[in-house]
């Protein structure tokens, strides 16, 4: 029997059970995904198989690699003679994953080593490493650089080459294109899926995202809170949803809504069309030839951006591009080398002292770590509130207003899930009544059904509150999602802008249509037609 | 950078003379009795005495005329021991360095491991026990370890000698045990506490993981984390070598040390102006230097800084 057979009988954590008993079997070359939200025990259930739970964790059940049989509940000796040979693991993030004081070429030498069980002359190693680097189609002479050298796509190869440089059996992929730019995802799951067929090796793809997971992999199970609700060929799955929950989270999706929007089937996204002609009101917010270095490197070069007052304003580009620096030169957190910014007719000098709390807020990417995890949401409210000049008792309004329940009040950062923490940092802007809400990639860490009611809510928000936003992302199906008029920018300049419609139906620029582009073969897993 | 750091360093150790050289003239005692002693104090005795050390002088002329002298490679005569500060330091200095680096090697042999360990093994037998030997090395006295060790390892059980520095090198090493033990005391609880704390760090990271999950064998593992640890560490410790400055004045004393503690002690309570301003300024010096090749071994450890220190 070649192949991987999996049989969990259950994972179980300090707080009793995580994952009920699941079971699948993967041909060699053949693909799996497994999908879910976090939460739902497909990490765990990757973590098992290679007998990396964390510690109070424990799995039942057997993995058999090629009619060779290991239990789950194992030593650690007997673990280490599966990992790597049989089994390895890819993990999400490709800035963590790779130890940051080490170069590249010693990270995959040690694989390569591990799997020898001897020490490797200095020219064996030098030779293998350049030759699994080009195997993930980078050159040799990234073996000698440092990770931070490297861009996210990069990094993400040199993973991959690090993780099957002892030839395994069964490669599990962690999410791993979740923390990259839509260009590089796409790129990442079409090297995966040539270096699988290569070798005739197994993959388990673990991810969030169904619309990831079309056109590149064979078979799908979806979990939810440690069951497996469906199951079957990607195909059908995809197209024929049984599940309620399934079909929650393909609708939820917005690359799988980007394209169904094409096709006239669901609704128009949040933003009004209306409100792109900014000609019935003055701006909001006009920046002018803003420009910005850092050092050598020029960040922003001369970039035009208005915002009228109730409008929706989109800012997209890879990481990179300038868009987070351009929402931080007008938030005031970076100081504009040139150009000016003008808020509500006024221009307004570079810096925080000349902005007032009732102008505009910011909120952050990562909601994990703009609350203080030490203050209860009560006192991080209030304190916002006070900057305001508003009265303390207003916190249960506030709550009320980004759709928290009222007891959230009494609890810590840490007991919310991350959709609520984002609505607390959202909730903490909206204290002192600003008129500009500067949304810096702030639905890009969650789950896309959190995204999507994020997006509800911030959709609602200006309608009831009449706020402009500015909103940052890299996704262009969030974009279209939310905003009312959108300006793409690339490498600190501003490349197109228009209504939402305008520039992502109908692009005028090559580098809008390479974008949209990108964004569709995520969603369909093949390049569109025309 | 490195011009702006020196700028700086000599900016404080000029600030810091001035403090100290009026701070000494502040503090009670009259430098004229006690270099008179038991002599009588004639109105001719203590004149000329007066007139011998300018102390008639405004004081900030007598700052001046020591400032010239410093700049000029001089830094003056001590009036306790009637000879030059740099010959009172010099004979000094080896004993308080020696102590130093060995009670520091001794803190960075035991703290390591330990705390490499403690963290390997969390909540083991060694863990705990390295905890609470942590918390009594923290929160014991210097001065208290001291008088302890003395008890038990010099009188009750005469291994080691009660006081004194020793003679030729292997009997000053002899000598140097116990104090170098009551110093590392302190410094090993907290070499070992970093240790524990950033090895558990690491230990915790994706690049750990992702290693064990490719089946690289669990020394290497370590190995890997150790080396991302050690840019804290590094910098720690070497910030606790500027804590070993403070201690060696309480090892010296309990141990009757003749080193640089004894002699900075000893110069302030007889009010020996040079004597304090020279070991005054060289502590600051060494603490400056220390800061200084800290930083650099931050930029030796990790890559991501160097990288921003050649773009800047």
């Amino acid at each position: 029997m070649t192949g991987i057979e999996v049989a969990i009988d259950g994972i179980a954590g300090p707080a009793g059970p995580m994952v009920e008993a699941l079971a699948f079997a993967i041909e060699p070359g053949a693909s799996l995904a497994l999908i879910g939200e976090s939460g739902s025990g497909k990490t765990l259930t990757a973590k098992s198989l290679v007998g990396l739970l964390p510690p109070g964790f424990g799995a039942r059940g057997v993995l058999r690699v090629d009619g060779r049989e290991h239990p789950l509940v194992s030593t650690d000796a007997s673990w280490r003679r599966v990992r790597g040979r049989e089994v390895s693991l890819l993990l999400q993030d490709p800035f963590t994953s790779l130890s940051p004081v080490h170069r590249c070429g010693p990270q995959i030498a040690w694989t390569l080593e591990a799997k020898a069980g001897r020490r490797l002359s200095k020219r064996e190693l030098d030779e293998a490493v350049a030759t699994r680097l080009a195997e993930v189609n980078l050159p040799a002479r990234v073996a000698r650089a440092y990770p931070h050298e490297l861009s996210g796509g990069m990094r993400q190869r040199v993973a991959i080459a690090a993780a099957i440089a002892s030839d395994p059996r069964l490669l599990i992929a962690d999410e791993p294109t979740t923390a990259l730019d839509a260009s590089n995802q796409a790129e990442i799951l079409d090297l995966l899926r040539e270096l699988q067929h290569e070798r005739g090796m197994a993959m388990l793809l673990i991810s969030h995202d169904l619309g990831l997971v079309r056109g590149r992999t064979d078979e799908v199970l979806v979990m939810r809170h440690g069951e497996v609700v469906e199951r079957g060929s990607t195909a059908t799955v995809l197209s024929a949803p049984e599940h309620a929950y399934t079909r929650a989270l393909i609708a939820a999706d917005p690359a799988l809504a980007l394209e169904a929007d094409h096709t006239g089937d669901t609704a128009r996204g949040l933003g009004h069309d209306d409100g792109a002609d900014a000609g019935g009101r003055a701006p909001l917010v006009a920046a002018s030839g803003v420009v910005k270095r850092f050092g050598l490197r020029t960040v922003l070069d001369g970039v035009d951006l208005s915002i009228a007052p109730g409008q929706i304003a989109g800012v997209v580009g890879e990481s990179g591009s300038g868009k987070s620096t351009l929402a931080r030169c007008i938030a005031g957190l970076e100081r504009e080398d040139d150009g000016t910014i003008a808020f509500d007719g006024r221009p307004l000098a570079p810096g925080r002292r000349s902005r007032t709390p009732e102008q505009m807020q910011i909120v952050f990417q990562d909601p994990y770590s703009s609350l203080n995890p030490m203050m209860s949401i009560g006192a991080i409210l209030r304190e916002a509130l006070a900057v305001g000049g508003r009265r303390p008792d207003e916190v249960r309004a506030l709550l009320e207003l980004v759709g928290l329940p009222v007891d959230a009040a009494v609890k810590r950062p840490a007991q919310l899930s991350g959709g609520q923490r984002q609505r607390v940092a959202i909730a903490r802007a909206l204290a002192p009544r600003p008129r500009l809400l500067i949304c810096d990639e702030s639905v890009s860490a969650l789950d896309v059904q959190v995204q999507a009611q994020i997006l509800d809510l911030l959709g609602r928000l200006r309608d009831e509150l009449d706020i402009a936003i500015l909103f940052i992302s890299h996704d262009l199906a969030v974009v279209r999602r939310i905003a009312d008029t959108v300006t793409v920018v690339w490498q600190g300049r501003v490349v197109e802008h228009g209504t939402c419609a305008q520039v992502l139906d109908d692009p005028a620029e090559d580098y809008t249509r390479l974008l949209v582009a990108a964004a569709h073969r995520d969603s369909t897993g093949r390049t569109p037609v025309g | 950078m490195l011009a702006v750091r020196v700028l700086g360093t000599a900016a404080i150790l000029f600030i810091l003379s001035i403090v100290v050289f009026s701070m000494l003239h502040l503090a009670p005692g009259d430098l004229v009795k006690t270099l008179l002693g038991t002599r009588p104090a004639s109105p001719e005795a203590v004149a000329a005495i007066r007139e011998q050390y300018h102390l008639d002088d405004p004081l900030p002329v007598q700052y001046l005329r020591w400032l010239g002298g410093v700049l000029s490679g001089d830094l003056g005569q001590s009036i306790r021991l009637q000879t030059s500060v740099a010959d009172a330091i010099g004979s000094r200095l080896g004993l308080t360095l020696a102590l130093c680096g060995l009670a520091f090697a001794m803190a960075l042999v035991v703290g390591i491991p330990l705390g490499v360990q403690s963290a390997v093994r969390a909540g083991g037998v060694i863990d705990r026990t390295g905890t609470a030997l942590g918390v009594i090395g923290l929160s014991a006295p210097t001065f208290a370890v001291g008088l302890l060790l003395l008890y038990v390892f010099a009188y009750y059980l005469p291994i080691f000698p009660v006081y004194g520095g020793g003679r030729g090198p292997l009997d000053t090493l002899y000598h140097l045990v116990l104090p170098a033990v009551t110093l590392a005391a302190g410094l090993g609880a907290i070499v070992l506490k970093l240790t524990r704390t950033a090895m558990l760090r690491e230990l915790d990271a994706d690049y750990v993981t992702s290693a064990r999950a490719r089946g690289i064998p669990e020394s290497r593992t370590r190995r890997l984390a150790l080396r991302n640890a050690a840019i804290p560490i590094v910098t720690g410790a070497s910030l606790l070598l500027t804590f070993l400055v403070g201690g060696t004045v309480l090892a010296e004393t309990t141990y009757a040390l003749p080193g640089l503690g004894t002699l900075l002690q000893d110069s302030v309570l007889f009010k020996d102006l040079a004597v304090v301003q020279a070991l005054t300024l060289l502590v600051a010096l060494v603490i400056a230097v220390i800061a200084l090749l800290a930083d650099v071994a931050y930029l030796v450890l990790d890559p991501r800084v160097r990288a921003q220190g050649g773009a800047a």
